[in-house]
């Protein structure tokens, strides 16, 4: 029976990890490679690399950090933000990175989903939606450029283009629950969930492990995306897991 | 004097090898990317990995001579490692874009139905299933031990007896063969932690 994927995700500015967690033993905490290896110790499934650096000068940093921790980390990485083309994509996945996230560029360019997809596969091409709810509906509305930006999408829509396009996996945000830690919206996860047929990660929202539980059971999403509460050491990914196989949930532990 | 076993990595032009060969350098090989089928002719073991449309892998597979290298080396039971998308091009046939594989093997691969509730692709970790004693699986545990997969397309050998590892997904399917000294599995060793290199050591011992 496949697994629930508890997936952490690490925000890298400039190289270095923005809001790490305080592992003890590590000799640097703001590295990447470091935090990495500690999440594959305490036994994540997946590994995201949100990449925050604002400019394009800078690539080359992220692409040396997914180079080093794909040398030494044997679990699947995600890296995202700032990819614009195929060329970005390319040169990451040649790093070692096994999929790329895309937001921004795909709303302003859906052609790209395609391109990648056709040219990569579909198994490495991850399209994140940042959705937000429209007041009074049942629906939800993609924003872009870190949600500073609506696009007047609806997220339903959204998600069934891209993976006509070839998207492998959503990797779903709701701006409403992000960084709320009053669990996810999950009912934004079951209206993607329930319209795909490829997997979404939930994402934004995750304060305590039952949210995590919650994403899955009544969000129908395939796997969870948490930061700040493994982060801060509020918990650990193991017992995030032994919750959810408490909870019925299949794990890998 | 190096005496590690010479692991060569196809790169016949579909996607990231880097993991693969970090792996396999990781646990002792002396692993290196081959680009054409002389460079193979020293090495202890073939990796075929791969990953992408099966289409684009065989018609880089003739262009690149490796469908005759690879036929040929399996054919003199040769130690052979097969990953994903170097699992699935050995068969004859596959479902994705009609697509004529290697034929090393008989038997055809096809495309996971959409039931509901099972999403495609099969993407995560997933247990692996293995009669007692089966070749490269010392250390492991049957039914326990979970691999990464990320496929849309199952292996269906004509031959039961290819079979090594078995694995649920909206029913059973066949996520390893091996044959003589030829193994080859859907999921990714090299993406699954501890128990993914340990399989790949288990193959590095038998050289």
């Amino acid at each position: 029976m496949l697994s629930v994927r508890i997936i952490p995700c690490l925000d890298v500015h400039a190289g270095r990890v923005v809001k790490g967690v305080n592992f003890v033993n590590l000799i640097d905490a703001g590295d990447p490679v470091e935090q990495a290896k500690a999440y594959e110790q305490q036994g994540a499934d997946e590994l995201v690399f949100l990449d925050i650096t604002a400019s394009s000068d800078e690539r080359n940093t992220m692409i040396d950090v997914v180079e080093r921790t794909a040398s030494e980390c044997f679990m699947p990485l995600t890296v995202g933000g700032g990819l614009r083309n195929l060329d970005n994509i390319r040169d990451m996945l040649n790093a070692g990175a096994d999929k790329l996230s895309l937001n921004t560029a795909a709303v302003l360019d859906p052609d790209l989903i395609s391109k990648a997809s056709a040219k990569f596969g579909n198994q490495c091409i991850v399209v994140a939606i940042d959705a937000k709810k429209i007041a009074g509906e049942n629906r939800w509305e993609v924003f872009t450029h870190g949600g500073r930006k609506p696009t007047g999408r609806d997220a339903v829509a959204w998600a069934n283009e891209v993976v006509a396009r070839g998207a492998g996996e959503i990797l779903l945000t709701s701006m409403d629950a992000d960084g709320t830690k009053a669990g996810y919206d999950n009912a934004l996860n079951r209206a993607i969930s329930e319209a795909v047929e490829v997997p979404v990660i939930a994402s934004g929202g995750a304060g305590t492990l039952d949210h995590l539980a919650d994403a899955i059971l009544a969000g129908h999403a395939s796997a969870v995306l948490a930061a700040s509460i493994f982060h801060f050491g509020t918990y650990t990914i193991q017992e995030a897991k032994q919750h959810l196989q408490a909870k019925g949930l299949p794990v890998r532990l | 004097m190096n005496t590690r076993p010479r692991v060569a990595v196809i790169d016949y032009g579909m996607g990231n090898l880097h993991s693969v060969l970090r792996a396999w350098q990781h646990i002792g090989a002396d692993a290196q990317l081959v680009h054409t089928p002389p460079e193979i002719r020293d090495a202890d073991a073939l990796v075929f990995p791969g990953q992408g449309a099966i289409v684009d892998a065989m018609r880089l597979l003739r262009r690149t001579g490796f469908d005759q290298a690879i036929c040929d080396w399996v054919g003199e039971d040769r130690p052979f490692f097969g990953v994903c998308l170097g699992f699935q091009a050995l068969f004859e046939h596959s479902e994705e874009g009609d697509t004529e594989g290697l034929g090393v093997f008989k038997g055809s691969v096809r495309r996971f139905q959409v039931d509901p509730g099972l999403k495609i692709p099969h993407m995560g970790w997933n247990a692996v299933s293995f009669e007692p004693g089966a070749p490269y699986t010392e250390g492991l545990v049957s039914g326990e031990d979970q691999f990464y997969f990320v496929h849309s397309y199952y292996v269906e050998p004509a031959t039961s007896s290819l079979k090594l590892f078995e694995t649920d997904y909206g029913g059973k399917f066949v996520s390893g063969i091996c044959s003589g000294r030829c193994i080859a599995t859907q999921f990714h060793p090299e993406k699954s932690q501890a128990k993914g290199l340990h399989l790949y050591r288990n193959f590095l011992t038998t050289l």
